[in-house]
């Protein structure tokens, strides 16, 4: 069986975000970019797959800007096998939505044909928590998202979902889209000599129109603002100040 | 123009806090048709009738709804879509399973989360942990959106509006439930609470989250956690708050041994009332506190507990 595992370039999680003073945007130019961490989670659990002897080939993909091969070397020192990079924009600040990702995904699914895609849960930049949920509705799969756990038997697999409520257990027909939450795994560390290997591992560049999707955007920017800050507080010396300060906040 | 909004049904009952703030969210959009969906859901529609503002419910009942599988209940919406401009739902796990298969079966974008409605093709939603917030605006027919229930006020109840029964295409036997593991609590909801006591890694161990809980217990409040607190096994993953958890805005949040990363901050940032006790000075969470206290939680928090008597 062949994984097939998204993997978004994003801002680093611990990147301090700037939104550009012109309200187009947030700041891209210059600032760490790193593979979204819920896809790290997914591109361990398919070396997982693998090392169990569950799969035999794990293959990544990312769309989006020709630095995204950074981030798919980074899937390969990890282990997975090979690569497609899709070029589907030119500038960092264009990102692609999830449909328009979907799109492109289903076609890798047509070609590659993998027996589980393995993406993440939501991609930390714009928090859409979409793209899964898209690509198994255009190939008429099942889905089970926001996985915890994860176990492939024969023609099924049971996926433990992390929900408002708690966990939910079902049962899915394979093939499967499994969108991955973060108590899945621990993603391990790519090693340096697996750094140097993955250099020689194959990537496959194409392009947005080779699958012929058309990816302009159905949501047109209008603005991206600062949030609201909030007023500054004190620092209390005590319990017995805190509570007193409650109190006359109405808060207890 | 007409509103279909998926009601939160879980297991027969309405989650009438979640529905009837995505209701008070979209009753600027048009007239609003509920759909309660489950495996049982005519009570649900029924308590779904009550809320101000909903002119029509629908009620479809059938096995395959059910535990609110993605699949069925995405056929059944797709079928319904029809003569709705605006496909909505609060933004629970539950929709957002199925709202995003919902708007790619219709071959539209979804809009996950909004916080805001600008208008009726314009609508704004937190990104980037809630570092940005982005207004955007759709150019699809048909919008589908997951609404932050955080950030809308619940609908009254005094209605009666009609319920009718639709019927439904049934399973296609993708996927089927298995089991459900829910903790059972008689603490208030987390999204819904007035108050909210989260803990951290500080805590240290999931006995001593039993001092968050006796302070939750004392204020009537839900408890909360970080992902560290969850991630070391002291707290249930039902308990995360923040940018991949639950989103919480409550009158009062106190947050004990967190040391307020954005991930965290993004969840909890739009309560009134913040308060934050940790022993490092330093830790960002006292940027975002109403009230800060620089103390050891294992001697405030008991004193505190106490004190509130
Ligand atoms: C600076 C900036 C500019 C923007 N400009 C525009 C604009 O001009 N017009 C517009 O309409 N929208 C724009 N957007 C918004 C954007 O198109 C969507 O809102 C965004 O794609 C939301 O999806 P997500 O990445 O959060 O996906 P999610 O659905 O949250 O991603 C979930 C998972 O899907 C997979 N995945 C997602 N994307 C990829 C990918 N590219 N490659 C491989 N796997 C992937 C990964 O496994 C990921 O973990 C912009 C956003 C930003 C930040
Ligand atoms: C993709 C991704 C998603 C994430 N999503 C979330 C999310 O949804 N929610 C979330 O919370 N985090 C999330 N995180 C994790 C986040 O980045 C932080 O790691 C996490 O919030 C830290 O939790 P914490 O504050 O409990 O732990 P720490 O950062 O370790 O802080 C512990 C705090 O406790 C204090 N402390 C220790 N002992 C005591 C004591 N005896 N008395 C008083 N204070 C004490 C310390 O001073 C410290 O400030 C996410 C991270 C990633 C990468």
């Amino acid at each position: 069986m062949k994984v097939l595992v998204p993997v978004k370039r994003v801002i680093d999680y611990n990147v301090k975000v700037r939104v550009k003073a012109d309200g187009s945007g947030v700041d891209l130019a210059n600032v760490k970019m790193s593979m979204n961490p819920f896809d790290e989670i997914a591109v361990e659990e398919a070396i997982r797959l693998k090392e169990a002897g569950k799969a035999d080939e794990v293959v990544a993909v990312s769309i989006g800007v020709k630095q995204s091969q950074e981030t798919l070397r980074t899937a390969l020192a990890m282990g997975a096998d090979r690569a497609i990079l899709v070029i589907a924009a030119d500038d960092v600040h264009q990102d692609i939505e999830p449909l328009a990702v979907a799109k492109i995904l289903a076609k890798v699914v047509e070609e590659e044909q993998p027996g589980i895609v393995l993406a993440g849960k939501q991609a930390i930049d714009n928090d859409m928590n979409a793209t899964g949920q898209m690509l198994s509705a255009l190939l008429g799969w099942s889905q089970g998202t926001f996985a915890s756990e994860l176990d492939i038997e024969g023609d099924t697999a049971k996926v433990t979902r992390e929900v408002d409520g708690g966990l939910q257990t079902i049962s899915v027909k394979m093939p499967t889209i499994v969108t991955v939450d973060l108590r899945l795994n621990e993603p391990r560390y790519a090693s340096l000599p697996n750094i140097m290997k993955a250099k020689k591992k194959p990537l496959d560049e194409k392009t947005a129109a080779d699958y012929g999707v058309d990816v302009t955007p159905r949501l047109e920017i209008v603005k991206t603002d600062e949030p609201a800050a909030r007023a500054a507080g004190i620092i209390v010396g005590s319990v017995d100040e805190l509570v007193e300060k409650l109190k006359e906040a109405g808060a207890v | 123009m007409a509103v279909l909004l998926l009601a939160e049904v879980n297991n027969g009952e309405l989650a009438m806090d979640a529905t009837a703030k995505a209701v008070n969210a979209a009753k600027a959009l048009g007239d609003i048709t509920i759909l309660a969906a489950g495996g049982s859901a005519a009570a649900a529609g029924e308590a779904a009738a009550k809320i101000d503002g909903v002119s029509k419910v629908l009620v479809a009942e059938d096995a395959s709804l059910g535990h609110r599988l993605a699949e069925s209940t995405a056929t059944l919406i797709v079928g319904l879509a029809d003569g709705y401009e605006h496909i909505v739902a609060p933004a629970t796990t539950d929709a957002k399973n199925v709202m995003p298969r919902v708007a790619a079966l219709l071959d539209v974008m979804v809009i996950s989360d909004a916080s805001g409605v600008v208008d009726g093709s314009t609508f704004e939603r937190p990104i980037y942990a809630g570092n940005a917030i982005q207004t955007v605006k759709s150019n699809d027919a048909k919008k589908v959106i997951t609404l932050r229930t955080a950030s809308f006020d619940a609908a009254g109840e005094g209605g009666a509006a009609p319920v009718e029964t639709v019927s439904v295409p049934g399973s296609d036997g993708l996927s089927s439930w298995v089991e459900d593991k829910v903790a059972a609590s008689d603490r208030p909801e987390l999204t819904s609470a007035g108050v909210v006591v989260s803990g951290g890694r500080g805590v240290g161990s999931e006995e001593d989250f039993k001092l968050i809980e006796g302070l939750a217990d004392k204020l009537g409040a839900a408890v909360g956690a970080s992902r560290a607190a969850v991630d070391s096994g002291y707290a249930p993953n039902d308990w995360q708050v923040g940018q991949t958890g639950k989103v919480v805005a409550p009158d009062l949040y106190v947050a004990v041994g967190i040391s307020g990363a954005i991930q965290h901050l993004a969840g909890m940032k739009d309560s009134k009332i913040i308060v934050a006790i940790n022993k490092d000075e330093e830790a960002p969470i006292f940027q975002v506190a109403d009230f800060g206290l620089v103390a050891d939680l294992f001697q405030a928090v008991p004193e505190l507990t106490e004190k509130l008597g």
